[in-house]
């Protein structure tokens, strides 16, 4: 919790550096603004990135997709893993390069999972796991990709919509 | 951090081997056959010799491979790369170029003289007064030797040279050289290997290092090592150099590929190769 707590300190500064960033995305970055708190606990990012809640069926689409979060790629999620018999295309293979995230939000609380949604390395400095919601600090990004985040910041709050039923 | 230690399923197979061996011991047979079989990276780990190497075992890719993946591997008729092999065999005694010469010209028996060249490739070339891998060495020899045009890297003619030459070292372990001269670039080499990359923003060393034996999505990692190349694989439906592969792994984080023998990609393979030190060459391996 420790490794956290340092590292979500660290957001703050993330934060702003994220706002300054959006300068290409002014319609979105009008919306966002990143407040950070102190809780209790750990920091963490209280309010939605766009004002609005996220829509579940399309964080689990968002999930899957290989293209988007792909958070199957690293993490195990048993309850979604029961519809791989179903549609195997999208709900199998998943890896187990991360924990599983059953029962996630049982251990954050919201604004802490989105915090790591938006860049985990704040909470874990060595980790694989992508920032999904950033644009500064790459090494040679991929043209189509420069510039951009991952995930738009409605599809992070999606996801997260998700995230925090995992109990 | 970097995870130095193996995997745990890793450690159980270990675990298994030892159980054998050590059946074989109490049995009083199959012992001298266990103990004297040499690490190979392919059903036993070998050790690295360089002090600070990264990884305490070594492993070849051909060691995290699906059973049928390694049956086809080994398959002297089933191993699709054969055809490549084959039609590099023949290009060694192939006449071509203004000085009407082939490899054969200069070097003659290829089992004989190329015996051990892809271990140690990439050298330091004194001319360039840089590194020289394979594939370039080859084209040199074209260009200069034999006043022929160079191949372009995806060419079956370049491809089936360089596995024809590096299968002439088939089981002998890899052995680039690290000494005063290569040192410098096998230090970019690392730096590369390293350095977080493109929008995903991992390294080499995330899935190679830190996670190999785990599967991401579809894919089970290895320790991304050279040994195979050029490597058969069902994917691209054909051989590719370990070149190609590193523009793939750099593409998948969203990163922007360097060229085929850039400098980035020769420092970079010399790098590799180096953490591959006593995996015997398998070229060409079969790989997913
Ligand atoms: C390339 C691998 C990778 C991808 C892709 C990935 N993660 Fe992760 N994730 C990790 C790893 C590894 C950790 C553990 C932290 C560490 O030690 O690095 C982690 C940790 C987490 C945690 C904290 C879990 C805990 O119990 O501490 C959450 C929540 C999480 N990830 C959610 C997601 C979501 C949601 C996505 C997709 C939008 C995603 N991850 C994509 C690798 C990944
Ligand atoms: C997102 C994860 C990821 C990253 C980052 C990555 N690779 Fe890979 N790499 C893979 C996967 C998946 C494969 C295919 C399975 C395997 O061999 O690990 C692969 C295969 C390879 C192979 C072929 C191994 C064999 O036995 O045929 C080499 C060599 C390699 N990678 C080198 C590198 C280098 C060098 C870098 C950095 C420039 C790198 N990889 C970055 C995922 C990655």
């Amino acid at each position: 919790m420790k490794a956290i707590k340092t590292g979500l300190s660290l957001l703050m500064l993330a934060g702003l550096t994220i706002v300054a960033s959006q300068t290409a995305f002014a319609a979105e970055a009008a919306m966002m603004k990143l407040e950070i708190s102190d809780g209790p606990a750990i920091k963490s990012i209280k309010k939605s990135l766009t004002g609005k809640t996220g829509d579940p069926a399309k964080g689990e689409n968002m999930m899957a997709n290989r293209k988007k979060g792909n958070c199957f790629a690293c993490h195990v999620i048993s309850s979604l893993a029961k519809k791989a018999a179903k549609n195997p295309k999208k709900y199998s293979d998943m890896g187990d390069i991360g924990p599983p995230l059953d029962g996630v939000a049982g251990r954050y609380t919201e604004g802490e999972l989105r915090a790591l949604l938006v860049n985990a390395k704040l909470a874990f400095p060595d980790t694989i796991m992508p920032g999904f919601y950033r644009t500064k600090g790459f090494t040679r990004v991929k043209g189509k990709f420069k510039g951009k985040t991952v995930l738009k910041a409605q599809e992070v709050e999606d996801i997260l919509s998700l995230l925090v039923t995992f109990k | 951090m970097i995870r130095k230690t193996p995997e745990l399923a890793e450690r159980s197979n270990m675990r298994q081997l030892f159980k054998m061996v050590l059946a074989g011991c109490l049995a009083g047979s199959l012992m001298t056959g266990a103990a004297m079989a040499a690490a190979d990276g392919k059903s036993e780990a070998v050790t690295p010799t360089s002090k600070d190497h990264p990884l305490e075992e070594i492993w070849s890719g051909y060691h995290f491979a699906k059973k049928g993946t390694k049956e086809t591997q080994d398959n002297e008729f089933d191993n699709p790369g054969n055809l490549w092999l084959e039609q590099g065999m023949e290009l060694w005694s192939k006449v071509d170029g203004d000085e009407k010469k082939s490899c054969q010209s200069c070097h003659n028996d290829a089992a004989k003289s190329m015996k051990g060249v892809g271990t140690r490739y990439p050298i330091f070339f004194p001319p360039w007064k840089k590194l020289i891998n394979l594939e370039q060495r080859i084209n040199l020899c074209r260009t200069k030797q034999m006043k022929a045009k160079a191949y372009k890297w995806k060419s079956n003619e370049l491809l089936g040279l360089t596995i024809f030459v590096s299968r002439q070292s088939l089981g002998m372990p890899a052995a680039v050289v690290l000494d005063d001269k290569t040192k410098p670039f096998w230090e970019k080499g690392k730096a590369h290997y390293y350095k977080r990359r493109g929008q995903l923003d991992m390294s080499c060393a995330h899935c190679h290092q830190a996670n190999y034996g785990k599967k991401i999505r579809s894919n089970t990692l290895t320790q991304g090592q050279a040994n195979g190349f050029p490597t058969y694989r069902l994917k691209w439906g054909k051989p590719g150099s370990i070149q190609r592969r590193f523009k793939g792994c750099n593409k998948q984080v969203r990163a922007k590929p360097y060229k085929m023998g850039s400098d980035e990609y020769v420092n970079l393979e010399h790098y590799v190769r180096w953490r591959g030190q006593g995996l015997p060459i398998e070229t060409p391996s079969v790989r997913p």
